[in-house]
C-alpha cells in the first residue's frame, strides 16, 4: 500500500511578462488501488498539477510538498519519480525523432527495472500489451510518437502504462481525442492496471463518458488553481448537468 | 530566402526550426502538382507568367559562378567572397597553393570483381575532365596538380554485390598531397564505391563521378583524419539518363575538412540524393558545400545533411544550393540541413540557397534548423524513468541515424555507429 500525497501545493511559471502563480494550494491524497477523477475549467491548472507531478523544468513549487510514501518527490529528479512509480500519460505527448518504440520501450523498461527485461518474454509482453489495445504491430518500429494520430498517441501512452506496472499514473485528459472504441481500448487498460497491480490513478477528464468505464471512488472540482469542492461520483453528473458556475461565480462576483 | 543560424541564435530557438519554407506558388501543392500555368508570388520573384525566381541574398547566381580547369581564372582568396568567407584560409593556405604533392596519400583498392578496373589518366585524357568542373581555388589546384590520375570503371550491365573499397590514407601530417579520383559507372552497372579517408596529410583530392545512363551509383565519403589532417576536395557528379546516383559524406575526423559536392545531370529521369553527417568537437573545423545544378528537365534531387557539434571552437558550416535553371522544367527538389549544438561554445552555419528560374516544376523546398536539444524530448524519455544521460544519447543518436542508415553499407553503418558513440563519450553523454 502506497500513498501520494500532495499538501498546499504552489507552483509559478516563468513568462515573459514575470512569475506568474498557477496552482495556488493543491492538497490531494491517493492511496494505492484509489481512482480519484479531476474535472475542472480550461486552464485552471490541471495539466500544470500533472506535470509538476512529473517534474516537469518549467514548473517552480514555490511551497508545498508532494510525497510519494515517505520519500520526497519534490527532491528528485524526472527520471527518479518515474524509476519510484510514477507516470504521466501526457495531455500533448512528444514526438522523438529517431528512436524506435521498440528501442524506447526497451530502454525504459530496463531502467524502471533496474535490469533489461528478459527477451523472450519481453517481446512477447509488448506484442500483447499493443494487441489489446488495439495498436498496429508496426507501431513497434516507428519512432516514439511520430506521425501518430491523436488517438494513437493516447493508447500508446496506455500501452506504457501497462507495460512500466507504476504505483501510481495521473492521465492527463486521456481520454479527449479517442473515438468510442478507443476510449473502452483505452479504459480496459486502466481497470487491468488497477485490478493487476493495484494502481492509484489521477484522471484528469472533461467528460464523465470515461467514468462510465473507470468509476472513480472520488471528484475534485479543480477551480483557478485549487480544488474547490470534493465528492463521490455523483459530483462529476452534477458537473455534467450543470456545468462549474457554481465554482466559478464567487470568484467573478 | 536565405537562412542562416548560429549558436548564438540558436539559444533562442531551442530547437524550434527556423526557416522552414518550401516555395509556394499559386496551383502547386506541397506534393506537387503539375503546374499548367503559374506566375510567381515569392518574396524575390522576376518576369512574368511560368517564371518565379528565388535568389539568393548574396554572392548572385550560382550560375554566375566561375567554373574552370585554368589555374589563373582562380585568385588567391582574401576570405571575402562568398564562397570563402565561412572557412579559416590560414589554416587552408597549404592546400590552395599551386603547388605539388611533397608525399602522396596512399590508394588501396579493393573488390576485384570482375567488371572492375583500374587504370590511371593523364590529365587531359577522358574521361577525366569531362564531369569536372573546378568552382574554386581549391579545387583547381588540386586538379592540375595530379598528373596522373586514378581511374575506376565499373563495366556497363555489371552489377557489384560488394561495394568498390578504396582506402586512402594520408602519410605524413603537414605535407601536401593532391590526387584526383575517377570513378565511372557504366550503361546500367550499379556500384557502391566507399572511399575511406586516414591517416594525415594536407589533403586536396577531387573526385568525379560518371554516372551513365540507367546506371545506380553510391559513392561514400568517409572523413576519419587524424586530428591534425586538412582536407580540401571538390566531388562532381554527372548523373545520366533515368539514372541514380547517392552521396554519401560522413566527415568524422580532421581538423580542417572542406568538401563540395556537386550534382548535375546529362539528361532526363535522373535521381539524386546527397546526404551528409558531421559530428565536429573542440577545435574542428567541417565544412560541406553541396550544389545540385537542375541544368535539364524531370531530374529530382534531394539534399540532406545534419550535424552535431561539442566543445569550445567546434564550428561547422553547411552551404546547400540548388539552382533550377529555365530549362529544368518538371524539377523535384529538397534540401535540408539540421545541426544539434551539444555543448556552450559551438557555432554552425547553415545556408540553403534556392534559385529558381522555371515555375514548370514539381516542387521545391529548403529548411534548415540548428538547435540545442529540445527540452520537450528529453523530459520524455526521463519520464519514462530513463536517465538524463541516456536520454540525450537516445536523442542524439536518433538524430543522426537517419543518414547512417543512409549509407547502405551494413559495416560501414556499424563503424558509424560506433565512431559515434566514441564522439558522444567525450563530451560526456
Ligand atoms: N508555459 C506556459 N506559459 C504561459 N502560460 C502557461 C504555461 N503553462 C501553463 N500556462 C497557463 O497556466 C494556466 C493553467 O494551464 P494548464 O495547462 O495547467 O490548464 P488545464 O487545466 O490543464 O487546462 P485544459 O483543460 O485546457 O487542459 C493556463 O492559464 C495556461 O495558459
Ligand atoms: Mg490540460
Amino acid at each position: 500500500m502506497s500513498t501520494l500525497a500532495i499538501k498546499d501545493l504552489h507552483v509559478s511559471i516563468e513568462t515573459e511578462q514575470g512569475s506568474k502563480e498557477i496552482l495556488k494550494g493543491v492538497t490531494l491524497t491517493i492511496k494505492s488501488g484509489e481512482i480519484h477523477a479531476i474535472m475542472g475549467p480550461n486552464g485552471s491548472g490541471k495539466s500544470t498539477l500533472a506535470s509538476t507531478i512529473a517534474g516537469h523544468p518549467r514548473y517552480k513549487v514555490t511551497s508545498g510538498t508532494i510525497t510519494l510514501d515517505d520519500e520526497d518527490v519534490l527532491e528528485m529528479s524526472v527520471d527518479e519519480r518515474a524509476r519510484a512509480g510514477l507516470f504521466l500519460a501526457m495531455q500533448y505527448p512528444v514526438e522523438v525523432p529517431g528512436v524506435t518504440m521498440t528501442n524506447f520501450l526497451r530502454t525504459a523498461k530496463t531502467a524502471i527495472d533496474g535490469e533489461a527485461p528478459k527477451l523472450r518474454t519481453w517481446a512477447k509482453d509488448v506484442r500483447g500489451a499493443m494487441e489489446k489495445l488495439k495498436i498496429d504491430a508496426d507501431f513497434a518500429n516507428r519512432n516514439v510518437n511520430e506521425g501518430f494520430s491523436g488517438g494513437e498517441k493516447k493508447r500508446v501512452e496506455i500501452l506504457q502504462m501497462e507495460l512500466f506496472k507504476p504505483k501510481f499514473a495521473v492521465l492527463d485528459e486521456t481520454d479527449s481525442g479517442l473515438d468510442i472504441d478507443a476510449l473502452r481500448v483505452v479504459s480496459d487498460g486502466v481497470n487491468r492496471a488497477h485490478s493487476e497491480n493495484d494502481m492509484g490513478t489521477l484522471l484528469i477528464t472533461h467528460y464523465t463518458r470515461i467514468l462510465n468505464y473507470i468509476t472513480p471512488q472520488f471528484v475534485h472540482v479543480f477551480v483557478d488553481g485549487r480544488v474547490a469542492e470534493q465528492g463521490g461520483p455523483e459530483l462529476a453528473d452534477e458537473l455534467e448537468a450543470n456545468g462549474y458556475d457554481r465554482f466559478l461565480a464567487p470568484a467573478q462576483a | 530566402m536565405t537562412n542562416s543560424a548560429s549558436a548564438d541564435q540558436a539559444e533562442q530557438v531551442a530547437g524550434v526550426e527556423v526557416g522552414e519554407a518550401r516555395i509556394t506558388i499559386p496551383g502547386m501543392s506541397e506534393e506537387g502538382e503539375n503546374l499548367a500555368t503559374a506566375h510567381e508570388e515569392t518574396e524575390h520573384s522576376h518576369g512574368g507568367l511560368g517564371e518565379s525566381t528565388v535568389k539568393a541574398k548574396s554572392g548572385g547566381s550560382r550560375a554566375d559562378r566561375t567554373t574552370s580547369l585554368n589555374v589563373a581564372d582562380f585568385a588567391v582568396p582574401t576570405g571575402r567572397e562568398e564562397e570563402w568567407r565561412f572557412s579559416p584560409l590560414k589554416k587552408l593556405g597549404r592546400v590552395l597553393s599551386d603547388a605539388a604533392t611533397q608525399t602522396p596519400v596512399t590508394l588501396k583498392v579493393r573488390n576485384t570483381a570482375t567488371g572492375v578496373t583500374h587504370g590511371e589518366l593523364a590529365l587531359a585524357q577522358a574521361p577525366r575532365g569531362t564531369v569536372f568542373l573546378a568552382a574554386d581555388r581549391a579545387a583547381v589546384v588540386g586538379y592540375t596538380q595530379t598528373q596522373t590520375a586514378d581511374h575506376i570503371k565499373v563495366a556497363a550491365n555489371t552489377e557489384l554485390s560488394e561495394p568498390v573499397f578504396l582506402d586512402i590514407t594520408g602519410e605524413a601530417a603537414g605535407h601536401r598531397a593532391n590526387g584526383h579520383i575517377v570513378l565511372e559507372a557504366g550503361n546500367h552497372s550499379k556500384a557502391v564505391f566507399v572511399m575511406e579517408h586516414r591517416g594525415s596529410a594536407d589533403a586536396n583530392l577531387n573526385v568525379e563521378v560518371i554516372v551513365r545512363d540507367g546506371a545506380d551509383v553510391t559513392v561514400v565519403s568517409l572523413q576519419r583524419w587524424d586530428d591534425d589532417a586538412v582536407h580540401v576536395g571538390q566531388q562532381d557528379a554527372e548523373v545520366g539518363r533515368d539514372a541514380k546516383y547517392k552521396h554519401v559524406s560522413i566527415t568524422l575526423g580532421g581538423e580542417v575538412v572542406r568538401l563540395n559536392s556537386n550534382v548535375r545531370y546529362s539528361a532526363e529521369g535522373g535521381e539524386a540524393a546527397m546526404y551528409g553527417l558531421y559530428f565536429a568537437d573542440a577545435g574542428q573545423h567541417l565544412e560541406h558545400r553541396s550544389f545540385v545544378d537542375h541544368n535539364s528537365p524531370r531530374n529530382s534531387s534531394n539534399v540532406l545533411y545534419k550535424g552535431a557539434l561539442q566543445g569550445q571552437d567546434a564550428r561547422t558550416v553547411w552551404v546547400g544550393d540548388v539552382l533550377i535553371r529555365k530549362a529544368a522544367e518538371g524539377t523535384d527538389s529538397y534540401e535540408k540541413n539540421q545541426n544539434l549544438i551539444l555543448t556552450d561554445g559551438a557555432r554552425a552555419d547553415s545556408i540553403p540557397n534556392l534559385e529558381i528560374e522555371t515555375g514548370l516544376i514539381e516542387g521545391a523546398g529548403h529548411a534548415s534548423s540548428t538547435g540545442r536539444f529540445d527540452e520537450n524530448h528529453l523530459f520524455y524519455l526521463m519520464a519514462r524513468g530513463i536517465p538524463e544521460k541516456e536520454a540525450r544519447q537516445l536523442v542524439v543518436r536518433g538524430f543522426l541515424n537517419e543518414i547512417v542508415q543512409a549509407i547502405g553499407v551494413e559495416s560501414i553503418e556499424d563503424t558509424v555507429q560506433q565512431d559515434l558513440e566514441n564522439e558522444l563519450k567525450i563530451a560526456g553523454f
